[in-house]
């Protein structure tokens, strides 16, 4: 199967979500062909508003939306959608516990040629510090799509990180089931646990594999999109039984995935981890696959962690 | 006054630069020709006829401090800066590509002679106006230039800048508005309407020029009226067209944010060798 962009999904689930439920109404700012509202906004331009290069206003505005009683998704890039509001977000959308969904694409390096000021790499992580906020990472196209579904259905705030480019398809029609708070085990195996999120995920299926086939490891796999909630008894029994994790994000090793999967082996099952991600660096311009490599963010570079946290064990 | 000779050459210049544009966002597959060519006439003007800069010396005490508040326009000072000496016009061709000096928007760590790394829109002015200030606080004559988008003008952030300027008495300062009327999503006026500027901006205590952004003459009398202005900032409301210079590309969107393809790029290239007279055959 072809490669499939999120954000066309995200789109996609939009106009689905607009058809039944006229409460819902779309916020973006300038960025809407880029971020695929503008599908939605052909579809129903009465429920679509654009604050224009204002991320700021943008989640204000969604904020007041939502103290009226709709269901509002606001966009942008994950960089300004996360970054410049990160204040806004806090006391108007999260103290109050409002129905504001922040949806963001071009999150994480494979933003590429534009470089370091649009590369989000520490957006899970301020997400994920503020309270009453759920954060969501899709593994791919159709992982989005659901989880734009599950957001619309679930009252207060949420952050659902969606990357640029097309991604390879990690689901098969009907056997993604995204559940909030839940891990997804997408292949067993006793050596170590890969718990990825995102574009990694792919790349942690492929790195099981080689590991399998060339240093006979069998290593599971774990879809980690709910990154908030995060699913403590699933981390816990991963690492009772295989006893080694390697994490793999599109994001900076600190405070993201990697940390929230460690705050959790830290208090219940203590075990040796090693965490991929960009290693507290910003990015710079490139294509997406030259920073991938630069970053060790590949299929060897999950293999790569997975043999020294073996040797840790 | 110009001189017809100064404004032939500025006009090469631009035509240069314009070239550059095409050719480098081309070779890069991305980048934003659209917005870099509707400031190319004010960036030529600015490097080629006004700023006190030297590229053997980008550090120089006594410079003038240029800062691009549109960061997504780098391509428009890049080849300024490579045409002025700042670095090899061959280098252009590096842009957006992997360890490059010329980052998708500007890095003041790559490359010397650029003193602010931007590319988040609304945050220049700021950096700008502390610039000033700390010029003024050491009694400094250096005076600081900005470009800003007027989709730029939409972050709440300039306009927090604009009292900050004006309550300190920036008369150092100087920004000109690329006013070409379009952001991404189509044009300001249907995507959040910034109008009517010039009321605006006099009312939060600028002096405000009104000029077409692609005249040399009124590039320089505004700059020369600004350098007189005491006790507050200049802002230049610089009318222009996105995609100026090449005839399909005016008012163009889609050329924002991407770049020409092989065809476009034959097509534009040749439109701009006529003008700058290269196959003579303008008659
Ligand atoms: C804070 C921020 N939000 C969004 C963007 C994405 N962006 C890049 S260019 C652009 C439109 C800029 O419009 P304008 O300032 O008018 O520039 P011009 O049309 O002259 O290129 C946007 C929204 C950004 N760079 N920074």
């Amino acid at each position: 199967m072809s490669d499939l962009a999120m954000r066309d999904y995200y789109a996609k689930a939009l106009i689905a979500l607009g058809k039944v439920n006229k409460d819902i109404v779309v916020l973006d700012a300038d960025l809407s062909c880029s971020t695929r509202t503008e599908k939605f906004a052909k579809e129903f331009p009465d429920r679509f508003f654009n604050a224009g290069i204002s991320e700021q206003d943008c989640i204000g505005m969604s904020a007041g939306f939502a103290c009226m009683g709709k269901t509002v998704f606001a966009s942008s890039f994950a960089m300004f959608i996360t970054g410049r509001t990160w204040e806004q977000i806090r006391n108007s959308v999260c103290y109050p516990k409002l129905n504001v969904k922040v949806c963001a694409t071009h999150a994480g390096i494979t933003v590429g040629e534009d470089g370091a000021s649009h590369q989000a790499l520490e957006d899970i992580a301020l997400m994920r510090i503020l309270p009453n906020m759920r954060v969501i990472v899709p593994a791919d196209a159709l992982e989005a799509e659901q989880a734009i579904h599950f957001v619309a259905k679930e009252a207060g705030p949420f952050y659902v990180r969606m990357c640029r480019g097309a991604t390879p398809v990690v689901f098969n029609e009907g056997e993604c089931d995204f559940q909030l708070g839940k891990n997804k085990v997408l292949k067993d195996g006793n050596d170590l646990t890969i718990m990825a999120c995102g574009i990694m995920v792919d790349m942690a299926l492929k790195a099981a594999d080689v590991l399998k086939n060339e240093h006979n490891i069998t290593a599971a796999v774990v879809n980690v999109s709910s990154i908030k909630p995060i699913d403590e008894e699933n981390i816990y029994q991963m690492a009772t039984k295989t006893g080694a994790f390697v994490t793999a994000e599109e994001h900076t090793i600190y405070g993201g995935m990697g940390s929230a999967v460690a705050e959790v082996t830290a208090k219940k099952c203590p075990i040796p981890i090693e965490m991929l991600g960009v290693n507290g660096v910003f990015g710079e311009s490139g294509k997406p696959n030259d920073l991938l490599n630069k970053h060790n963010l590949t299929v060897q570079g999950i293999v790569d962690k997975a043999l020294a946290v073996k040797s840790r064990k | 006054m110009l001189t017809a000779k100064q404004l032939s050459e500025l006009s090469n210049i631009s035509i240069r630069i314009r070239k550059n544009i095409i050719e480098m966002t081309h070779y890069a597959k991305s980048g934003h020709p659209g917005g870099s060519m509707s400031m190319t006439d004010i960036i030529t003007f600015l490097y080629f006829n006004w700023l006190n800069i030297d590229p053997k010396f980008p550090k120089k005490e006594d410079r003038d401090i240029f800062v691009l508040c549109k960061g997504h326009a780098a391509p428009a000072l890049y080849s300024a800066m490579a045409i002025k000496g700042f670095l090899p016009e061959e280098e252009l061709k590096t842009l957006r590509s992997i360890g490059s000096r010329l980052q998708g928007h500007p890095d003041m760590k790559a490359l010397p002679g650029i003193e602010m790394s931007t590319g988040s829109l609304g945050q220049g002015l700021s950096v700008a106006v502390g610039m000033s200030l700390a010029l003024k606080l050491d009694k400094k004559k250096n005076r600081v230039y900005g470009v800003m988008g007027d989709g730029e003008l939409q972050e709440g952030q300039v306009w927090e800048a604009m009292m900050s300027a004006a309550h300190y008495k920036c008369d150092n300062l100087c920004v000109f508005i690329d006013n070409n009327k379009q952001q991404i999503d189509g044009n300001i006026a249907d995507v959040m309407g910034v109008e009517p500027l010039t009321d605006k901006l006099k009312a939060f205590g600028w002096e405000v020029i009104n000029i077409d952004g692609h005249d040399f003459e009124q590039i320089e009398s505004a700059l020369v009226a600004a350098d007189k202005v005491v006790g507050k900032p200049t802002v230049i409301i610089s009318d222009t067209v996105k995609g100026k210079g090449v005839s399909f590309m005016e008012r163009q969107l889609c050329f924002h944010g991407a770049p020409c393809n092989d065809d476009q790029k034959a097509k534009a290239c040749s439109e701009l060798d006529i003008k700058n007279g290269v196959c003579g055959c303008q008659i």
